[in-house]
């Protein structure tokens, strides 16, 4: 009888140090909020639009509690490796740059085709272009001969900067633009378009491998399942699917 | 918010305003202006401390206490607000956390620097992951107080040091020819007639201080600077129900308008407390107060 006791308390000891450091953990996702309809404060002031749903059913798959916070894009990866939060999940396309800094998990979306909007027909070559700081569309005008390239902190302003004319065609991912040319008469996409970085994954710790593992499960059962492209055919008609 | 708010494409302009004025995006906004004026009223006098602490630390006669406030004044003046509120909060928050986690979890064997990332045990996490959302921002928040305290202590201290210093030389002399102690001559005489000279330089540093508040989104506090900015960009009608052009413009019209009541006010507050302090003092201005009465 006494070693019953001591051995369900040993066993009752043991679970709660387990419990400590898995469970009990609420995973704090990242976004940036700004980024319809990838990611934007709805009217009542809460994250919504894909990765919304995305992430939600992503965290009920892998079992776990998850919870919204904003930050603002420029230092997004930053406070994901101090640990604010546990995952950024901002329609960041997987690069390499990046991929040195923190890790990804398997992606989401196709490669998307980024697009050109602009007031009328520009010809980019040799156009000042708007893109937003620290996006691989930025960086791909940068590297583009002829072209200059003009960065804002957030995907409002590089829309704003080709309709008060600082700017020819503002480079930003398809749906964003496409969302936007829709709802003003004035602005278009243009024909051309590029195909640019690996799709777009959720950001986790380096050190994070565990919950990379877990993420990639829950996406991959969405992928299977066709629950991943029917979310991709509600919010992003322009995208390709799986 | 209220009933007729079901279909805004319906509504006449008026009560689309009061429906478009009270969504939950809206209701944040307004809750960001307290938070402002909160923080701004907890800072205000934790910055007065430190600059006070600072300013008492630089004049001291006691050299290593010297030189700790002459680098604080020093330091922080000359780093960037920006730089420090990047640097600062992020080495602060981690260095709470490597305390907690060396107390914590002793038996840890992992290295805590990992490449680029900054990892403890989930027990040191502050706060604790599984915390909800408003322990977090709360936390955020007096960081921020934190923060803001040091960068604008270390200005105050500087005008309170130079302040210090304009007292008139003979009202310390008179007061050590009664046989006042240094530390009675601080407490009676230097600092109740610093005030004078320490006001204009710290009225101006509170106009700063106020303004300095968009820095708050750094630290994840959202302010109204921030909401100002999400809530005047354009909207599609796709993810709204109150779909507009891009009315940034209006939104920071109304900004520019409370910053400008704001900045009458403290104004007024300032004028009446210099006002106060000049009384009875040997300046131009206590002197002007004297023949008028």
């Amino acid at each position: 009888m006494k070693n019953l006791i001591l051995a369900t308390s040993a066993l009752a000891l043991m679970a709660g140090t387990a419990m400590a450091d898995g469970h009990g953990k609420t995973i704090r996702l990242g976004t940036e909020g700004a980024y319809a309809p990838y990611n934007f404060l709805n009217d009542a002031g809460e994250v919504d639009g894909f990765e919304r749903e995305v992430g939600d059913e992503l965290c009920a798959r892998a079992e776990l509690t998850c919870e919204w916070v904003t930050n603002e894009w420029d230092s997004i990866i930053p406070n994901l490796v101090s640990g604010n939060y546990d995952v950024i999940i901002a329609g960041m396309s997987i690069t390499d740059e990046r991929d040195e800094v923190i890790d990804f998990s398997d992606p989401y979306t196709l490669p998307d085709a980024s697009s050109y909007l602009a007031m009328g027909e520009v010809d980019v070559k040799t156009a000042v272009l708007a893109a937003q700081t620290g996006t691989i569309q930025a960086s791909f005008i940068a590297s583009m001969d002829g072209a200059t390239l003009v960065e804002f902190a957030t995907p409002e302003e590089t829309v704003a900067a080709v309709k008060n004319g600082e700017a020819d065609a503002v480079l930003a991912d398809k749906d964003f633009l496409s969302a936007i040319a829709e709802a003003d008469a004035d602005l278009q996409l243009l024909e051309q378009s590029e195909l640019l970085g690996g799709g777009i994954g959720l950001g986790i710790r380096e050190s994070d491998g565990e919950l990379r593992e877990k993420f990639n499960v829950a996406i991959q059962s969405m992928k299977d399942d066709g629950s991943l492209n029917a979310l991709i055919a509600k919010w992003l008609p322009e995208a390709e699917q799986f | 918010m209220f009933e007729f708010c079901t279909d805004p494409d319906q509504l006449e302009t008026f009560r689309w305003f009061s429906c478009y004025l009270t969504t939950g995006k809206h209701m944040n906004l307004y809750w960001s202006v307290l938070t402002v004026l909160t923080l701004l009223a907890i800072t205000a006098p934790t910055a007065l401390l430190f600059g006070f602490g600072g300013a008492a630390a630089a004049r001291s006669r006691i050299a290593p206490l010297r030189w700790i406030g002459q680098t604080y004044i020093a330091v922080v003046r000359g780093i960037p607000d920006i730089a420090f509120f990047l640097f600062f909060v992020i080495a602060l928050d981690q260095g709470i956390e490597y305390l907690r986690h060396q107390a914590l979890c002793p038996d840890w064997d992992q290295p805590i620097r990992q490449g680029n990332d900054f990892i403890v045990c989930q027990a040191a996490k502050m706060p604790l992951g599984s915390a909800p959302q408003w322990v977090h921002e709360t936390y955020g928040f007096a960081i921020a107080v934190v923060t803001f305290a040091i960068v604008f202590g270390a200005f105050a201290a500087n005008v309170l040091y130079g302040a210090m210093r304009a007292v008139p030389r003979a009202q310390i002399e008179t007061a050590e020819a009664y046989g006042m102690t240094p530390r009675q001559t601080f407490r009676r005489v230097l600092v109740p007639q610093m005030w004078v000279y320490a006001l204009p330089g710290l009225g101006n540093l509170w106009m700063v201080l106020m303004k300095a508040t968009p820095l708050l989104f750094l630290l994840g506090v959202e302010d109204l600077v921030y909401w100002a900015r999400e809530l005047g960009g354009s909207k599609t009608p796709r993810f709204t129900d109150y779909p507009h052009g891009d009315w940034r413009m209006w939104y920071f019209l109304a900004l520019l308008v409370f910053y400008l009541v704001f900045t009458r006010i403290s104004e007024i507050v300032i004028e009446r407390a210099t006002a106060r302090v000049t009384l009875g003092q040997a300046t131009t201005g206590g002197e002007a107060m004297r023949k008028a009465a």
